[in-house]
């Protein structure tokens, strides 16, 4: 990108028709070097920000009751972006290819594959991970379900724990917890290595008898 | 994942009109299967059209049938009262199918334009045509890796025993356009030279030498909603899904039956077949079999029989050949015995 450098200083210069031509035609080089995104930022007479203007873009969401005003690479997942950069690490990586469920959260109240999901698509929207299921956030008191899991041993290495979790409270929100064999097609979802099945399902029943507001 | 040039759209018609400037350029709606597909960069567009907010998720009772937006999310489809009073088929495919949280993100359209695929077109260091279409001039962002066809010879299970070709024999996998396939939907499009309605039937393809075609879409052209006639289907509907586990798996076979009965005859059925085909495989000749019989185990075998003519088996799912006739008979003693 030096050819930029040639365009000259910001101050009207005498030699003003000599500026233009440089800026077109550093443009015409943005043109031939750069993908489509330093195109329209060229057009739109960006020129000297063209790197910028194709790396990051605004993005607005509320997350965990928070409004956030970032600048993202529009390639960033909500997952990756969550992790990296706020460093909200309780949502886990698993397969990253929405098999495993390990990365879900709720998106305007349903639970997605964060993974799977370009956090430039959330523009707007309320998220929330698994630091937010609580309104005292993660220092506060745990979620029914979070007490839930511990009484029933719903975990052993824990991965998995919190995407399983995000996931077991929409299915109760959805109403689409009313037996263990309805649990267990709409949890399928969320894959769990150590097999805590059966304790994942027990936890998501006594949850749902219980009658805790979820 | 490769860089990409991101445009969010809020009409169809700058979605459309965003859309014919480039090659290279992609809708992105749910992204389930694009998002993934650009990870593994089978494929690397060069830009992104969002038509997430897009105008058309509305489930609506019209004069004809029900009208679905094509943006309207697999689960909302699957939780309308109003698909589930009139199109119950449409519920059971939709259920049958990925998991609560990609239902949750997954819109109509994005179902249907979901790639028909298998395991070699998902990795790049494996033969494909599919993924790298011999011929020049081929879509951008599809020329990754060898080109070939990995599957035949090869590992197998999965894939077509239906109108493959010697360029591919993968399937189309999704559950909700078995349904829509059966229910005869039609499709309407918006794109540059207009807006035009296509039969479901005719929406998918077969892959003869151009497997990297999936649809009959023409270039910039965007699904605006799916029709589905009034039917007198309801009370007769089952869609049976045969899988390695009990849920969240592609079908090896998959049947989706909707039967209008009177007491034990059939007046009226439309059956319709997944994970055997590179589309939706309607059943006709099975369907005109059992229309005006009684609903017997004898009909059914007969009907099945009939359905697996031309059926060819590549090895590893030669078990189809016998799984397929079975799952037919099975779908049909289900869908005829419901009140």
């Amino acid at each position: 990108m030096a050819e930029y450098e040639n365009t000259g200083g910001k101050s009207e210069a005498p030699n003003a028709s000599r500026r233009v031509f440089f800026k077109q035609s550093s443009a015409l080089a943005a043109l031939a070097m750069t993908p489509p995104a330093a195109m329209t930022a060229v057009a739109n007479g960006l020129d000297e920000k063209v790197a910028a203007a194709f790396e990051q873009m605004p993005l607005h969401v509320e997350i965990n009751g928070t409004m956030r005003t970032l600048a993202i690479e529009p390639r960033v997942t909500l997952l990756d972006l969550l992790r990296e950069q706020l460093h909200l690490t309780g949502t886990k990586k698993g397969c990253d290819h929405g098999q495993c469920g390990a990365c879900t959260v709720h998106v305007d109240g349903q639970r997605v594959n964060s993974c799977l999901t370009l956090a430039m698509t959330t523009e707007g929207s309320q998220v929330t991970t698994i630091e937010g299921l609580t309104p005292g956030g993660p220092d506060g008191p745990l979620h029914p379900m979070q007490e839930a899991f511990i009484k029933h041993d719903g975990f052993q290495c824990g991965y998995c724990t919190p995407g399983q979790i995000m996931s077991a409270v929409a299915c109760i929100r959805e109403g689409h917890a009313d037996s263990p064999e309805e649990v267990r097609e709409y949890m399928s979802g969320n894959i769990c290595r150590c097999g805590a099945y059966a304790n994942i399902v027990d936890a998501i029943m006594d949850v749902k008898k219980g009658g805790a507001r979820v | 994942m490769n860089q990409f040039q991101y445009t969010r759209v809020t009409t169809p018609k700058a979605a459309v009109s965003a859309i014919s400037t480039g090659n290279g350029s992609y809708f992105l709606a749910g992204g389930t299967n694009l998002i993934d597909l650009m990870k593994r960069e089978v494929v690397v567009p060069e830009r992104l059209i969002d038509i997430n907010k897009l105008p058309l998720a509305t489930i609506e009772k019209t004069a004809t049938g029900l009208r679905i937006g094509a943006m309207a999310k697999n689960s909302a489809v699957a939780e309308s009262e109003l698909v589930k009073k009139y199109v119950p088929l449409l519920t059971m495919a939709l259920n049958a199918g990925a998991s609560a949280q990609l239902r949750n993100m997954a819109t109509v359209g994005g179902n249907m334009m979901q790639r028909t695929r298998c395991a070699y077109f998902y990795d790049t260091a494996m033969p494909c045509n599919k993924r790298s279409p011999v011929q020049a001039g081929a879509d951008k962002g599809q020329t990754n890796g060898p080109v070939g066809c990995g599957a035949i010879g090869g590992i197998n299970r999965m894939h077509a025993i239906f109108g493959a070709s010697t360029k591919c024999i993968a399937v189309h996998p999704s559950d909700m356009c078995i349904a829509l396939a059966a229910l005869d939907a039609t499709v309407n499009v918006s794109g540059p030279k207009g807006d035009r309605t296509i039969p479901f039937g005719d929406f998918h393809r077969l892959p003869g030498d151009t497997p990297q075609k999936d649809n009959t879409l023409l270039p910039g052209e965007l699904i605006m909603s799916v029709d589905i006639p009034t039917n007198k289907f309801a009370d007769h509907s089952h869609y049976l899904k045969v899988r390695d586990r009990a849920s969240y798996a592609f079908a090896l076979v998959s049947v989706g039956v909707a039967v209008d009965m009177k007491r034990d005859t059939i007046q009226d059925i439309r059956l319709a077949m997944g994970g055997v085909a590179h589309k939706p495989w309607r059943l006709i000749e099975a369907e005109q079999f059992l229309r005006g019989k009684s609903a017997t185990e004898a009909n059914f075998k007969q009907a099945a029989m009939l359905a697996m003519n031309g059926a060819k088996g590549y090895g590893e799912n030669d078990f189809k050949l016998t799984l397929a006739p079975n799952s037919i008979i099975d779908a049909l003693k289900t869908a005829t015995k419901t009140a």
